[in-house]
């Protein structure tokens, strides 16, 4: 391609500009919650005067930080394996078969997604409040009606994602397997599934990060003891006096295991990408 | 769940398509072997179908069946011997001489002025740093993972460093602005007032921005780089390979694209509630945090259903509407 002469200079500074607005925010979280308490109250300061690790072992008792993590934790990972598995029976259905309702279904799943989360908001806890009663267990405020509700969220982009993977898979492989004796289902674990990894993984690793970070829901479906740490961060922040260098410091630990878990696998994330785009 | 349907090849792909079938299961040998051809997609689906109708379908539906009461906290408890209001919420919400629907416009349009505005800069930085970054470079790769760190990022761990960041007294943007480039002497407040939209355009931005550039680079990779490279010998300048590969070739990614920027836009809740908390400055008063507040602030979730109701018809019509025109576009072209 040839390039005028002006683009690389045009590249470097877009591209400086961008990143500078990109990872300024990171920079501050990162060097604030080095700083002690009386170096965030002040004016800012680009570099910390003294750097402190106090911030680090204060957020726990703070704020019950532990207990949000550990809620947060067991609701996303719970739900984004569980959502996997949903999807990948739905996807290999809507790939492999012609059957009719076939076009609904997937337009109709992905619709879903530009529903206002305030419509259903209300509905829902109603629902879950009935049927906690009928059931005679409390779903309300568990982490149960937290893992289906956050499951259902990534559901869509999980299926369309992996129609695109499995059609990516010749069809030719899984005859010869069901050739060979398997089933259906037994293609699909033992030849598609396997074959689609990459895709799976991606997709595991997006509902992990939605359930991770919404907000609205946890708000409203959770109590003192199930709160997750979208909840408990945004509380912590809005106190009347906040300590800005511990919430910083919370904000960061918070991030890492999905920020790293992202980077790791933003191969496979690109990827399904393509694979659904293409179509 | 017991399935096992060994079935020779030619059944696969489609049930019509018929064909040979092998022996059976232990339990699938009882039923008919149309059925379990025909049945067996239907089996696949049925757990996200009722996770779907659980979660979305049903809730929707009675939230629609609530935008006819009054339902107000009396009623909270037993919601169905809440009076029939027939259209009485919608007809408040659309009254726009009302304090109700005169609020319910306002944050209408401060919603589409911000969605406009943060779909817009979104894709703009996310083509812009996609084609930028078409050829490689050094550091190339670096720099594309840093760039998607604020997408990977759990949105309020994002937004509450920016919240920090627009502090008055302690924040970074007042002591750049004031203290190193002493552009105003007054400390201006960035979360309430008329700032308030910029602060929320800004974070929007800075938050969605990484996705367009994410999707807009898996959508380059597909361009076949033969392309670039006739066009090349045949003379063709960088702009112009711009405009007539990769523009056109983008379509059908940007068109998708364009569609979810705008939902999630106009639909969202997460950064205004964590930059503002429970109500939302006036100027910075989006659709989906105004209807919180009328539901659960001042417990009228009656008309808070209406507003939803109305919202959701407005994102079908425009979601038609866009599907309609550039498809047909896409199909002339």
């Amino acid at each position: 391609m040839r390039e005028p002469r002006w683009l690389p200079w045009a590249r470097v500074i877009f591209l400086g500009l961008l990143g500078l607005f990109t990872l300024t925010p990171l920079y501050v979280m990162a060097t604030s919650a080095l700083k002690p308490l009386r170096d965030v109250q002040g004016d800012f300061n680009w570099i910390p005067v003294t750097i402190t690790l106090q911030s680090f072992s204060d957020m726990w008792r703070t704020v019950p930080l532990a207990h949000y993590f550990v809620n947060s934790l067991v609701v996303s990972s719970i739900s984004a394996v569980a959502s996997v598995v949903v999807a990948v029976f739905a996807a290999y259905a809507v790939s492999r078969y012609r059957f009719r309702g076939r076009k609904i279904f997937s337009v109709a799943v992905l619709s879903t997604q530009m529903f206002p989360g305030i419509l259903f908001l209300l509905p829902l806890f109603m629902i879950f409040v009935n049927l906690g009663n009928a059931l005679g267990v409390q779903l309300y405020g568990s982490r149960l009606a937290l893992i289906i509700t956050y499951l259902t969220f990534s559901l869509p982009f999980s299926i369309w994602m992996l129609v695109g993977y499995f059609d990516s898979v010749p069809a030719a492989l899984d005859e010869a397997a069901q050739v060979d004796g398997s089933g259906p289902i037994g293609a699909l674990l033992r030849v598609v599934v396997p074959a689609a990894m990459p895709g799976i993984i991606a997709v595991t690793i997006y509902a992990f990060m939605t359930a991770w970070g919404e907000v609205l829901f946890a708000s409203v479906m959770t109590d003192e003891s199930t709160r997750t740490l979208a909840v408990g961060l945004q509380a912590y922040a809005t106190q009347n006096d906040v300590y800005w260098n511990q919430v910083m410091a919370a904000s960061l630990v918070v991030s890492v295991p999905v920020v790293a878990g992202f980077l790791l696998l933003q191969r496979y994330l690109v990827q399904g990408l393509t694979a659904g785009a293409v179509k | 769940m017991v399935v096992s349907t060994p079935s020779r090849s030619g059944a696969w792909r489609g049930a019509e398509r018929g064909g040979g079938d092998g022996g059976g299961g232990r339990i699938t040998r009882l039923i008919p072997v149309w059925l379990r051809r025909a049945g067996l997609p239907y089996l696949l689906i049925l757990p996200a179908v009722l996770l779907e109708l659980l979660i979305h379908l049903v809730p929707m539906v009675i939230g629609v069946g609530m935008s006819f009461l009054r339902l107000t906290q009396f009623f909270i408890r037993n919601w169905l011997a809440a009076p029939f209001a027939g259209l009485g919420n919608y007809r408040v919400a659309v009254d726009f001489d009302s304090a109700v629907g005169a609020a319910l416009l306002h944050s209408f349009l401060v919603t589409v002025a911000f969605t406009l505005l943060a779909v817009g800069l979104s894709w703009l930085f996310g083509m812009c740093g996609a084609v930028l970054m078409q050829r490689p470079f050094r550091g190339r790769g670096v720099l594309r993972t840093l760039f998607l760190v604020p997408y990977a990022l759990p949105v309020y761990a994002g937004v509450i460093t920016w919240s920090f960041m627009f502090q008055r007294d302690s924040g970074l943007i007042n002591h750049v602005l004031v203290e190193q480039l002493h552009l105003t002497d007054e400390r201006p407040f960035w979360l309430i007032g008329g700032n308030s939209f910029a602060s929320l355009v800004v974070v929007a931005v800075w938050r969605l921005w990484p996705f367009a550039f994410l999707v807009l680079t898996a959508g380059l990779q597909n361009i076949p780089e033969d392309l670039y490279e006739a066009s090349a010998i045949d003379g063709a300048s960088w702009w112009r390979q711009v405009r007539t590969i990769t523009l056109p070739l983008l379509r059908p990614v940007n068109q998708v694209l364009v569609l979810v920027l705008f939902l999630w836009n106009f639909n969202d809740f997460n950064t205004p509630y964590v930059l503002f908390g429970k109500s939302a400055p006036r100027e910075a008063d989006l659709i989906s945090i105004h209807i919180y507040q009328s539901s659960f602030v001042t417990w009228n979730f009656g008309s808070g259903a209406a507003m939803s109701v109305l919202l959701l018809l407005f994102l079908l019509l425009v979601t038609a509407v866009y599907l309609a025109l550039t498809t047909r576009r896409r199909s002339r072209a």
